[in-house]
């Protein structure tokens, strides 16, 4: 493995799936031979990604196949045991999860985590707590650039809303939301933090097959409109195979297959990790 | 008016009735004791009931905010109070006129206070639950015994501060001049202080803190530590220092406590480090608990009312404190049955939203 300098522009790897409208740019998002052990269990070993910049990239796996690993290596909850990150060019060794989020990943959970006692108002403007400023002095005398940043974070936090059609909900408080609203409140709260690459776990868990359409509508048109990369887990493989143009498919924490979505399922490697293979007569 | 009603959000409004519930109850106050029906020793009680608001204001900042146990409060309030002792019976002769001093002597209450929050904050952050809980206890009781070994003395010199750890120094180690004066005798505490406490201190003091924990609460940093308290990993996912936002709260809950305590000690001529023990912060914690975690005119509230129950309750002597246990448990039933919660619900004149609106 080649030495990364810290911040330095890295080669490409031979391996990427970028489409091909992102080849000419960077890759938002290198993964090299990443590896995490927990005790003498080899949770993820020798996982190689590339995400490019405008990517919608599916990660697919049998239950404990060591997915949501993966994001929580990227977002630095675990830190890898091997390997390297790069995010837009820059190596993310050493950083916290903080610094990972301003560096510009930004992820939503697989069992939600919103901040159930404030508004869904008050969720998207924590979401916007590095986009928007003020020192905490300000705020307590209510000096008047408390009221003008005030009114920024309430305009962009509807603006944010109104992807997915919820400025009416504002006022509700976010654990009393339907639990498919909560997704995509989830989803809103981590784009809020302005990121390059939107790490989805699950973001379809538990919806009805009109609510999944209506999400995989507006994964893209959050791709579209915000320019950002999204690599996101699930088991709907409707969703999947419907808008992922990069699919990763991960068992016992080592890839096994990547390619389009035609590849994949026409892999019988893919077909035996889920099905298991025939028994030979 | 109901333009008004429509303008303001209800946590708006609900700020809004605080403020108005203080001022009114400091107003009628004011006319009882005026129309003599308050008799001296109630008059007694108005201050310390102010100290004690104050500091469950600020622990609810700590503990319903911020959402972390801090069972040291007392410690806190300590520091202001032997600070404020200090600085005020130094400044005696600089500056005659006392509501100065006493406000001079809450400042200093406060920063040192503050500063101490921000030391002990620093390891006891790192904490979490029942931990954070057990290392404040302990930082709690350090500082009422470092307090109990401390020696001051001012003089035309300045001030002479000395620790007696060893037990075998006293007031005439501190070589003070002749006319200066020994401000803190060690295990006896201060003694001799000039009370300059006054029940309209007080009620500022209240409306100061409760001007800043509520705005506070309200901002771009509040917000973040609620998000703390809410969930941990999700705050941190969205790029929020933990570690800067608890200790920012600290900090301000730590600083409040010290004012509180400056003006606590100035109301008694003589005051011992014991005092302040664990015992004071339980208290404390209980008129929070029982006001209602994150909820600022609960504290008020709970603070004046349990305050004044063992004073109401002196004339059943020997079973006082027997009753008072009994009514904190009815207290403690009551408010958490759901029906009662609805009646209050249709009586306050602000009504939740669907789901529940915050606070």
């Amino acid at each position: 493995m080649k030495d990364f300098q810290k911040g330095k522009m890295v080669p490409v790897p031979s391996n990427s799936i970028i489409p091909e409208r992102d080849i000419e740019e960077r890759p938002v998002l290198e993964c090299l031979h990443l590896g995490v052990d927990f005790g003498g269990l080899k949770a993820v070993d020798d996982f190689n990604l590339t995400v490019g910049k405008t990517e919608i990239a599916g990660l697919i796996g049998p239950n404990g196949a060591g997915k949501t690993t993966i994001f929580n290596l990227l977002t630095k909850v675990y830190t890898p045991t091997r390997g390297t990150i790069i995010l837009d060019g820059m190596d993310t060794s050493g950083k916290n999860t903080v610094q990972i989020n301003k560096m510009g990943i930004a992820r939503t959970f697989q069992n939600i985590r919103l901040f159930s006692n404030l508004t869904v108002e008050e969720n998207i403007k924590v979401g916007l707590h590095n986009q928007v400023k003020y020192l905490t002095p300000t705020g307590i005398f209510r000096l008047p650039s408390y009221w003008k940043k005030e009114k920024e974070f309430h305009e962009r936090a509807m603006e944010l809303l109104s992807i997915f059609d919820m400025e009416n909900m504002s006022d509700w408080q976010a654990g009393s939301l339907p639990y498919g609203a909560q997704r995509r409140l989830e989803i809103v709260r981590a784009l809020a933090t302005n990121p390059k690459l939107l790490l989805l776990d699950e973001p379809a868990a538990g919806m009805n097959p009109n609510e999944t359409a209506e999400l995989m509508e507006n994964i893209v048109k959050i791709r579209d409109t915000f320019k950002v990369a999204v690599l996101l887990i699930e088991h709907d493989m409707n969703l999947v195979m419907g808008i992922c143009e990069g699919i990763c498919v991960l068992n016992f924490g080592q890839i096994i297959a990547k390619g389009t979505a035609q590849e994949i399922q026409s892999n019988p490697a893919v077909i035996e990790a889920y099905l298991g293979h025939k028994k030979e007569d | 008016m109901k333009n008004l009603n429509k303008k303001l959000s209800g946590a708006a409004k609900k700020d809004l009735l605080t403020y108005v519930f203080v001022i009114a109850a400091f107003i009628i106050v004011n006319i009882l004791s005026s129309a003599g029906v308050l008799g001296r020793s109630k008059q007694g009680l108005l201050v310390p009931i102010c100290c004690y608001i104050v500091m469950a204001l600020s622990l609810n900042l700590t503990v319903g905010v911020m959402g972390e146990l801090s069972l040291g409060h007392a410690g806190f309030m300590s520091i202001g109070a032997f600070t404020g002792v200090v600085v005020s019976m130094s400044l005696v002769e600089s500056i005659p006129s006392a509501p100065v001093r006493l406000l001079i002597a809450m400042v200093c209450g406060a920063v040192f206070a503050g500063l101490a929050g921000l030391l002990i904050g620093i390891p006891v952050l790192r904490l979490r639950g029942d931990y954070l809980a057990i290392v404040t206890l302990a930082f709690g009781e350090i500082i009422k015994e470092l307090i109990n070994c401390l020696i001051v003395g001012y003089d035309t010199n300045g001030l002479h501060i000395i620790f007696n750890f060893r037990g075998d120094k006293s007031i005439a180690d501190l070589n003070l001049v002749e006319g200066g004066t020994a401000i803190i005798k060690g295990a006896q505490g201060a003694t001799g202080t000039k009370t300059i406490a006054t029940f309209t201190a007080g009620f500022i003091l209240i409306l100061v803190s409760l001007f800043i924990i509520l705005n506070f609460v309200r901002s771009r940093t509040g917000r973040a530590v609620l998000a703390i308290r809410d969930n941990r990993i999700a705050a941190e996912s969205v790029g929020i220092n933990i570690m800067k936002y608890k200790m920012i709260a600290f900090v301000i809950s730590t600083a409040i406590a010290g004012a509180a305590g400056a003006l606590y000690g100035l109301n008694y001529s003589n005051l011992s480090a014991t005092k302040f023990d664990f015992n004071t912060s339980i208290l404390v914690l209980v008129f929070v608990v029982l006001g209602g975690l994150g909820n600022m005119l609960g504290s008020i509230i709970a603070a004046t009312v349990l305050y004044i129950l063992p004073e109401a309750l002196r004339e059943f002597a020997d079973y006082r404190m027997l009753l008072y246990a009994i009514v904190l448990i009815l207290v403690m039933l009551a408010t958490n049955s759901p029906k009662l919660r609805n009646l209050f619900q249709k009586i306050i004149p602000f009504k939740k939203k669907e789901g529940g609106k915050v606070e």
